[in-house]
């Protein structure tokens, strides 16, 4: 990467070099470096908490959490809630949106309008410069006062009051995490604000909006869907926070406020968030499965229109996370009825990204095995949310594994897939090298294995009544929970052969040519040299 | 393909047959090495299970296809196979299908979807009603119609199961036997690890019980697998759900929404006995847990 600076041009201005290249940087290239760096980092720490998880539920009893804690027991069973808050909150908001939008979204959309930078650089650099911060405030919350005598915010993700209200967390870990929350919201709010204007006003002369790459079009409705949802977050996260700090009552029953308020208010945000995070997954897996099939994307504008219509639908769905809650049955007869209508734009990409490959000349290099994989994967879990549609089915699969086995098919095999899809489709881009096909291969073989081994057994262990978020099982549920254990310790061997293909990369990956991929990688990005110059585009690319 | 689908479908069908097979004795329990729901034990959770077998064959039939289509692809479609890719970029037929086929599923799926959450929303006429209150981390149960009498539903200590001294033991037999006693019943009670509590609820089977579930702190959840039902128990909220036992049996739920700490140690348990037992437990049981009036438990509960 450090020879990407070396690419002058005549209206240089003297960029700065060394650690002000990164921390003062304005520049969009650097900015994504910097968030994938980041979102390394976040996703090792998400990962670990998730080992540790699986560690202790790999046997039933707790055995493994009371070494940390010295053998007190409480403890160690807060310990795993902490654990369970931190792992989907590290992942949601330090991986996926970190890696997914700050990212490769940063680094390659405005290279895929030809805009020479996003619309607002300073912007950005603040955007990515906030989130350091709100993970420190997270992880420091992790080890503040959380319930009476424990330690950290056991709340899980959703942050329920009155579990996280003064009742169940008076200690000041709460308060943390909500201030981390409100960082990271700000954060993605600049960005989401920053790429509605790039991609709507910097788009290089001839490339309308129905000509422009999907990998852009995924960003556009990201962004959109972030500028609406995180506000509502914002709001009651804040509310949360008075409730806890300064005596209004808004989710207090005995203030005249009510707890299921907050559960709106979250799902409001929620919902439209795991689309955040798997629509620039759609983009992604697009490029490469038109890329590696040498042919166009089969239904180019039903794709585009597919992923308006899942972000739109997406804000109608939210109380299907609710339907035990005691919401009225006509009310969750709409919510069944909205959300299983997400099914059809959703079965629309899956068929078209099918007949993308359909007649196509084939090649199964490393990023492609990854979408491909995506593809399947995230049909099993569309498909499981078709069932969790179903609000009386809900009845019996609310809250147990089936869900966790569901949101863990669309998102760590599903968003994930596509980061490391991502990653190998670009990396000889990024830094000017090529990584080595065979240990592609292998990473994808080792995580396909290991994530399936970890997640398709708890389908099971749902099914059979096995509630969410609990630090120990009854014996009924031990066969499968240990099935479940060993698919992590496979996955972790991926992801150390990851990190080391990465660290092969940067100091011995062979040197990259301009497009590695051939005729069916049509995109701009393709047209510039591995690395691109610093500023790309001085003069814009005209599109016919 | 058409041995390859019949092969799936016998796998399926084993997967589904698994979760019908008859148990000897009615415990809605879950089974090591599981696959399927729990033994259906109500009417609600029959219905529940015939329309995810309905389910189980679409969604497989989906994912099949699926990962049918693209064999076939790496097959046929490999760059060695087809060296020249073909230029489609647009099928108006196929692409109007593909949106209208799915419609149709989920049409199919609708119609039993919106029965089953009909049915299980519209309360028969109540035989019984109870009233489960949860608190961390335990729930209290109340039976209104009989002097409102209330007891607490604790979990049996780990130890009874993990431990295997004399002492531990002996507390064991001393909880079964304060168990059996508070059953009335005369055959000694089976108990199981982090799903047993010293007490249940008993009910009368095949007759409908109406349960009112609330929180007096954080938010907990009432559940039976085997009864196809779960309500989040609500601080300020009275939520409603109902059952009926087929079978005389114990039936295990765990309380399924985060509520802190201990949040995987206030299991539920559900008697359903006949209902000439039920008559003379619920004399002696009145005699003893009725003490507390009305008015000063709701007090104590939205304090």
């Amino acid at each position: 990467m450090a020879n990407s600076a070396q690419t002058h041009d005549a209206h240089d201005h003297g960029h700065p070099t060394g650690w002000k290249r990164y921390v003062y940087s304005t520049n969009h290239k650097d900015i994504g470096i910097l968030y994938l760096w980041f979102s390394g980092a976040a996703g090792v720490l998400g990962f670990l908490l998730s080992l540790l998880i699986r560690i202790e539920l790999q046997e039933p009893g707790v055995q493994f959490l009371p070494f940390l804690t010295g053998g007190d027991m409480d403890a160690a069973h807060q310990l795993y809630n902490v654990l369970v808050t931190g792992h989907g909150l590290v992942m949601i908001f330090f991986l996926v949106m970190p890696a997914l939008i700050g990212g490769f979204g940063n680094y390659f959309l405005p290279i895929m309008i030809g805009a020479p930078d996003m619309a607002f650089p300073r912007m950005n650099n603040i955007s990515f410069w906030l989130l350091p911060p709100a993970l420190l405030l997270l992880l420091l919350g992790m080890f503040m006062e959380g319930p009476p005598g424990g330690m950290g915010a056991g709340t899980g993700w959703t942050l329920y009051p009155p579990l996280s209200s003064a009742l169940g967390h008076p200690g000041p870990a709460v308060d943390l995490t909500i201030l981390s929350m409100h960082i990271a919201g700000i954060s993605s709010i600049m960005g989401a604000i920053n790429f509605i204007t790039t991609i709507l006003n910097m788009r290089a002369p001839g490339m309308t909006i129905h000509k422009m790459p999907l990998f852009a079009w995924s960003m556009l409705v990201t962004a959109f869907l972030l500028l609406l949802a995180l506000p509502v977050l914002a709001g009651a996260l804040t509310m949360l926070l008075t409730d806890r700090n300064f005596g209004t009552a808004f989710f207090d029953p005995a203030g005249g406020g009510d707890p299921i308020l907050y559960q709106h208010l979250f799902w409001y945000f929620g919902h439209p968030e795991v689309y955040i995070m798997v629509m620039p997954a759609f983009g992604i897996v697009s490029h490469v499965v038109s890329t590696f099939s040498r042919k166009p994307v089969f239904g180019y504008l039903g794709m585009a229109y597919a992923m308006v219509a899942i972000g739109f639908i997406g804000f109608i769905v939210w109380a299907h996370h609710m339907y035990t809650v005691g919401l009225s049955v006509d009310t969750k007869a709409y919510f069944l009825a909205a959300t299983m209508v997400i099914a059809v734009p959703t079965g629309v990409k899956i068929f078209s990204w099918i007949a993308t490959m359909w007649g196509g000349s084939v090649t199964f290099k490393t990023p492609m095995l990854f979408a491909v994989g995506f593809i399947m994967l995230f049909t099993i879990g569309g498909v499981t949310g078709v069932v969790l549609a179903n609000a009386g089915v809900d009845a019996a699969l609310h809250d147990t594994y089936y869900v966790v086995a569901h949101f863990h098919y669309v998102l760590s095999l599903g968003a994930v897939f596509a980061i490391f899809a991502a990653f190998y489709y670009w990396i000889g881009k990024m830094s000017g090298r090529d990584y080595p096909e065979w240990a592609g291969k292998v990473h994808f073989w080792i995580t396909f294995i290991g994530v399936n081994l970890v997640f398709f057994p708890q389908h099971f262990l749902g099914l059979q009544g096995m509630p969410r978020r609990y630090v120990d099982y009854a014996d009924g549920y031990v066969f499968w929970h240990e099935v479940s254990s060993y698919g992590i310790y496979i996955t972790t061997i991926g992801v150390l052969w990851f990190f080391g293909i990465v660290a092969y990369v940067l100091m011995a990956g062979k040197k990259a040519q301009a497009n590695p991929w051939g005729e069916g990688a049509t995109t701009l990005e393709w047209t510039l040299p591995s690395p691109p110059p610093f500023h790309q585009f001085n003069e814009l690319p005209k599109i016919k | 393909m058409r041995i390859l689908l019949g092969t799936i479908g016998a796998v399926i069908a084993a997967i589904v047959g698994s979760a019908h097979k008859a148990a000897a004795q009615a415990v809605g329990l879950p089974e090591s090495g599981g696959m399927g729901f729990q033994e259906p034990a109500s009417p609600i959770m029959e219905q529940l299970v015939s329309f995810h077998d309905l389910l189980l064959w679409l969604v497989t039939g989906i994912c099949v296809l699926v990962a049918g289509l693209i064999l076939w692809i790496i097959i046929r479609y490999n760059r060695k196979a087809n060296p020249v890719p073909s230029k489609t970029s647009h099928n108006t037929l196929i692409e109007v299908l593909w949106t209208a086929v799915p419609v149709l599923i989920l049409v199919v799926i609708a119609v039993p979807s919106f029965k089953l959450l009909y049915a299980q929303d519209q309360t028969p006429p109540a035989d019984l009603v109870v009233k489960a209150i949860g608190s961390q981390w335990y729930w209290t149960y109340e039976y209104p119609d009989y002097d409102n009498m209330s007891f607490d539903a604790v979990m049996l200590s780990e130890k009874f199961f993990t431990d295997q001294s004399a002492e531990s033991q002996a507390q064991r037999a001393e909880a079964v036997g304060y168990l059996q006693n508070f059953l009335n019943s005369d055959k000694t009670p089976e108990i199981h690890r982090l799903l047993d509590t010293d007490t249940r609820i008993v009910v009368p089977v095949g007759k409908v019980v109406k349960v009112l579930v609330t929180a007096s702190d954080v938010i907990h959840s009432w559940t039976i697998p085997a009864f196809g039902i779960k309500v989040d128990a609500v601080p300020g909220r009275l939520n409603e759900v109902w059952f009926k036992a087929n079978e005389i049996g114990t039936y295990y739920g765990q309380c399924s929404e985060l509520c802190g700490v201990r949040h995987a140690y206030m299991p539920i348990v559900v008697e359903a006995v006949s209902q000439e037992d039920f008559d003379r437990w619920v004399e002696r049981a009145q005699a003893e847990y009725a003490e507390a009036p009305a008015t000063t438990r709701l007090a104590s509960i939205s304090h």
